[in-house]
């Protein structure tokens, strides 16, 4: 099935040793343009890690991260740092909720836009013409982002006053607004109701299908991931023990001793 | 009534000045928790610098307002060069490092300066020309405020309002709210930690250096020495106004100043040092984050 999409985030046997303990063990996984590719596994798996190495918080032990955007060369992301790495375009959310919780909600969109524009520090402080003509494209664009999410009603309020589920979409908002070719949601629905966890669902496919933006999440959401994610990796103990479509995962031996077989509600 | 005013606007103009320089701990201390004990003495050399500029334009024959205009702008420049050196050489090598080690480079790099100026420009007090006229329009009120308080005033006010507008309004303003809010994630949303920090150290020191040109003008006097008691002050106003609030240092700054002034007139100006830290004291006791400052949970 993927054979012939454009490859776009290509990871080679990413480790990582925090002192003697080795948390990503030799991972190899690839995410193809138009996909959501979802990586499960029990907690202590090692996928946080993972994450954190290729959006260059970690710097890894071994392997290669490579990022292949359409039309330009590779470049390896392997120690850069986190803002080099979001320049590239690639973005992230976080398990647990980050937000700039004294910046209004508008601000915190504003904010990813930045790396994108071009005037320079001391122009920013000036605010000449094209300074403030950008400055007004950013939020345009930044309420249409909005818009997407449906938070647009709450623009002006201060992030760490919305509720729970509206604080996650933020997240992604702003993750997208960042101008992402691929990004990275660390269990979006995370502490979410089924209610909030289905628009969730549909927000992440719209994404995908009309931004056109790949998407590698990790959730624990068992329905959310066979819903909507193809090819799903499955990690235990920082080793990737298993990949493959939806039907196949859930038939895999392998995972449901280590993951699904726990599993009593799934 | 007119004592008390006298005595009011003294207050104000000491505690704008502590103020001004108090924002430069309180940013530098929001967005890294480091206190930046060579603030001080970057306000020292802010003042140095103009003295010597002043005295290179009297050659020339410039007068008054045009010295100290071309002064501060010139002593501004020179601490924000000086500030931006001195996070690069001695804090960013440190980051990540446990925090005493960054605050012990600090009281380093405050030594170090003070026996650079020491050394360059001799223990004396250096006289500083009075370079804020008497100005007409001010004859009615001169026995309650004089011309060196109105100008520091309206400086002090007017450098206030830009630094707000720059912090609300630009996003280089933005960005240093996100980095004082979450530094790992301002970088993942893009924003260069790094840039973002050596701006708030100029910033912080252009403030100081302000801060240096007018006190020196209004004394009359420098030293390499004035950057300690300024610094601690300053310090002060910033722990009392609530650290890494930038109001807050506003407020620190204007309480101390008040304090320390009708603390002198009405009961003894041998007393006051002892009013201004017995208010620190107080204050922390009834209020340990400061007036503004918000008290960190912590989570169990």
């Amino acid at each position: 099935m993927a054979e012939k999409k454009h490859k776009l985030l290509e990871v080679k046997g990413l480790t990582m040793d925090f002192g003697g303990l080795r948390a990503v063990d030799s991972v190899t996984l690839e995410v193809h343009e138009g996909e959501i590719a979802a990586l499960i596994g029990p907690n202590g798996a090692g996928k946080t890690t993972f994450f954190n190495c290729v959006t260059g918080i970690y710097k890894p032990t071994k392997g290669d991260i490579l990022l292949h955007p359409k039309g330009l060369e590779t470049r390896r992301l392997n120690g850069l740092k986190p803002n080099k790495v979001t320049e590239m375009g690639l973005a992230r959310t976080f398990q647990n909720i980050r937000l700039f919780p004294d910046m209004t909600v508008l601000e915190n969109v504003m904010i990813g836009r930045h790396c994108r524009t071009k005037a320079g520090i001391f122009r920013a402080i000036i605010r000449d013409k094209m300074v403030r003509d950008e400055e007004q494209q950013i939020i345009e664009s930044s309420y249409q982002l909005l818009e997407k999410v449906g938070l647009a009603r709450f623009a002006n309020e201060f992030s760490r006053n919305l509720p729970y589920g509206a604080q996650r979409r933020l997240e992604i908002a702003r993750a997208m607004a960042t101008d992402p070719f691929l990004l990275l949601l660390d269990e979006p629905a995370a502490g979410m109701n089924p209610y909030e966890t289905s628009e969730l669902d549909q927000l992440i496919c719209k994404i995908s299908s009309e931004d056109k933006i790949a998407i590698l999440l990790i959730e624990h959401d068992m329905k959310l991931v066979m819903n909507i994610s193809n090819p799903i990796y499955v990690m235990e103990y920082g080793k990737k023990i298993a990949e493959g479509s939806p039907r196949e995962i859930k038939d895999n031996p392998k995972v449901i001793e280590a993951y699904l077989g726990e599993e009593t509600d799934a | 009534m007119e004592y008390f005013l006298q005595l009011f606007f003294s207050g104000l103009t000491r505690g704008s000045i502590y103020a001004l320089i108090a924002l430069g701990y309180t940013m530098v201390y929001g967005i890294i928790q480091l206190i930046n004990f060579a603030h001080g003495e970057i306000y020292m050399i802010g003042a140095f610098v103009a003295l010597i500029v002043a005295g290179v334009c009297t050659i020339y024959g410039l007068s008054g307002v045009s010295i100290l205009i071309l002064a501060g702008v010139i002593a501004v420049i020179y601490a924000c060069a000086y500030g931006y050196t001195l996070e690069k050489v001695a804090y960013r090598p440190l980051r990540g490092a446990p925090r005493l080690a960054p605050l012990i480079s600090a009281i380093g790099m405050s030594i170090f300066l003070q026996n650079y100026v020491l050394l360059a420009q001799t223990s004396d007090f250096l006289p500083f020309p009075r370079l804020i006229p008497d100005f007409a329009f001010m004859e009615p009120v001169a026995h309650i405020i004089g011309s060196p308080e109105l100008v520091i005033l309206v400086t002090t006010v007017v450098t206030m309002i830009l630094l707000t507008l720059l912090i609300k309004k630009t996003r280089v303003g933005k960005a240093m709210r996100a980095t004082q809010q979450d530094m790992n994630m301002a970088r993942l949303v893009g924003v260069n930690v790094d840039r973002i920090i050596s701006m708030t150290f100029i910033i912080g020191s252009g403030l100081a250096a302000i801060g240096g040109v007018l006190v020196a003008s209004y004394i009359g006097q420098v030293n390499f020495y004035i950057g300690f008691l300024a610094g601690v002050k300053a310090f002060t106003a910033a722990v009392l106004g609530g650290i890494g609030s930038i109001p807050g240092a506003v407020i620190g700054g204007l309480v101390l100043g008040w304090a320390e002034s009708f603390a002198a007139g009405y009961i003894s100006s041998a007393y006051e040092d002892v009013f201004t830290f017995g208010l620190l004291v107080l204050i922390l006791t009834l209020r340990p984050a400061g007036i503004l400052g918000k008290a960190r949970k912590q989570k169990v």
